[in-house]
């Protein structure tokens, strides 16, 4: 269990925000903390990380202090125990795709380093230096090196967001594999609906610094109802006379709606229906 | 004779080059290291003192070192109470004072390379627990070797040609602190063109050679095939 509880003031675009976060992040759950740019959804990463530090309050990991502004306790990135996933790969040019796994392994089992790059799928690439890959292989490669220590958190910062779609969806796919492998606590900051529904079990909305909206994912899109033959996920891009506009995945369809005066734009939404559809062609 | 002499200054010259790079190249690293990643207010004060040699007429640091090393004076009257050396007219003063003028050739390569690291692939390092010495040596250096390179092969071609401050510090003594550029000066004063063309033709070539070579290197560096 992580307890997150921390104030900092940062300086935002739009004058200061108060990021103000007082939660709970159950234990291998995969948190996705969705919200606009300037929110303050990477800051709350990098403090988790010990990159960046609270004006005050206390993170605790397991039961143990990571950050304790009382206790005047701030552990270094170095002893959080973590994986950090960043949207630019962060690799080591200097070394080898399986250079970059012993390092981050350090003194651990290196049989580890060959399952993982197995997992992976990056046997055929071992010996290539990064400069040499694609993003998306260079991606798959820090996600192996994050979690070759197998972290007590994984975090992952936009890590997909670089990517073509079907990179994207391919990725996806390993990273449910892999949280579902090693049950590692995982932390998405993303602000791709489609992949938050994929991926994710629970939801934090954060706007201003505070968490406006938190759920499972099925509570958060307000539906779970299995009746229901159709489900969509999206996000409101334009509100209309008695219908909005919704984007899902990258088609966008109208709505018609009965009350308007309860969404706004930018609103995540479900849509089901309990009409069945034909398949007319593909 | 004159083949002897000629020798003994060229090896005086690239002596003082190789000693003054060697050490320059630790207080480089250890100073662009503080420099790229400080966020002390009195960076820029640092920065301008290191900078300085970069516009002073090399004779203004001369003649200051001169001031400072004199046995006549409190830090020279040390020295030589204590340790019974001189850095005037000596071959040691040649390489204090070189340092000091070699100084923003080895530090600014150094500091724009550590610079340009992107921050993210240090954060890397400290997330998978790696301490900071461990990702300085094993992460950051071999990412800017082509910038240390470049500032190690400039500051030893710099220092070869250095003229002002070894002329005021190190004054012209064969064997000790004659080196090739002042024997040129020298050997033209005495209408001895010959000599002069040996000692020019010499440093000229050893320079270009230097140079093509950093610039060879850097190439591959670039293309990843180091």
């Amino acid at each position: 269990m992580i307890k997150l509880n921390f104030n900092k003031k940062l300086e935002g675009a739009d004058g200061d925000i108060d990021l103000n976060i007082s939660e709970t992040v159950d234990k291998k759950s995969f948190l996705a903390i969705f919200g606009e740019s300037g929110s303050g959804k990477s800051t709350i990463l990098n403090i988790i990380a010990g990159v960046s530090k609270p004006d005050y309050g206390e993170i605790i990991v397991d039961d143990q202090i990571w950050f304790s502004s009382e206790k005047m306790i701030n552990l270094p990135p170095q002893k959080r125990d973590i994986g950090y996933l960043f949207q630019d790969y962060a690799l080591f040019p200097n070394m080898s795709v399986e250079e970059n796994l012993f390092y981050a392994l350090g003194k651990g089992d290196k049989r580890e380093v060959e399952n993982i790059l197995k997992i992976t799928d990056l046997i055929n690439l071992r010996y290539k230096k990064p400069d040499n890959l694609s993003g998306g292989q260079k991606q798959r490669v820090a996600l192996a090196r994050a979690i070759v220590r197998k972290p007590k958190i994984l975090l992952l910062d936009e890590p997909l967001s670089a990517l073509d779609l079907e990179m994207r969806q391919k990725l996806q796919n390993e990273l449910i594999l892999i949280h579902q492998k090693f049950g590692i606590t995982t932390i998405l900051v993303s602000h791709d609906i489609s992949e938050i529904y994929k991926l994710a079990t629970n939801i934090f909305q954060i706007s201003k610094g505070k968490i406006v909206k938190k759920g499972t994912v099925s509570n958060f899109f307000g539906v779970s109802d299995s009746n229901n033959q159709m489900k969509f996920s999206g996000e409101i891009v334009e509100i209309l006379k008695n219908s909005c506009l919704v984007l899902v995945g990258h088609d966008i369809l109208k709505v018609s709606v009965k009350n308007i005066a309860n969404i706004k734009v930018g609103d995540l939404i479900m849509i089901s229906t309990k009409r069945e559809f034909e398949i007319c062609g593909f | 004779m004159l083949e002897n002499q000629f020798l003994e200054t060229m090896i005086v010259t690239f002596k003082l080059a190789g000693v003054t790079t060697f050490i320059l190249l630790f207080i480089g690293v250890s100073l662009g290291y503080y420099l790229a990643f400080t966020e002390n207010r009195i960076k820029p004060f640092f920065e301008a003192i290191i900078s300085m040699p970069l516009v002073l007429p090399p004779s203004v640091l001369g003649f200051y070192l001169l001031m400072v090393f004199t046995p006549n004076s409190w830090f020279g009257n040390l020295l030589k109470e204590s340790f019974d050396t001189q850095l005037v007219f000596s071959f040691e003063g040649l390489v204090v004072a070189s340092i000091i003028f070699s100084l923003p050739f080895m530090v600014q390569p150094i500091q724009n390379g550590f610079s340009s690291l992107p921050k993210n692939m240090i954060l890397a390092s400290y997330t998978l627990g790696k301490g900071k010495l461990e990702t300085l040596f094993k992460v950051m250096i071999p990412n800017i070797k082509a910038s240390i390179l470049t500032a190690t092969v400039i500051t030893f071609a710099h220092t070869i040609g250095e003229f002002g401050v070894v002329l005021m510090i190190g004054g012209n003594i064969e064997g000790e602190t004659r080196v090739a550029s002042i024997a040129i000066y020298d050997e033209v004063e005495s209408l001895n063109y010959d000599l002069a063309n040996q000692y020019a033709l010499t440093l000229f070539i050893i320079s270009f050679i230097i140079l093509l070579t950093v610039y060879i290197l850097n190439r591959r560096f670039l293309k990843g095939q180091f």
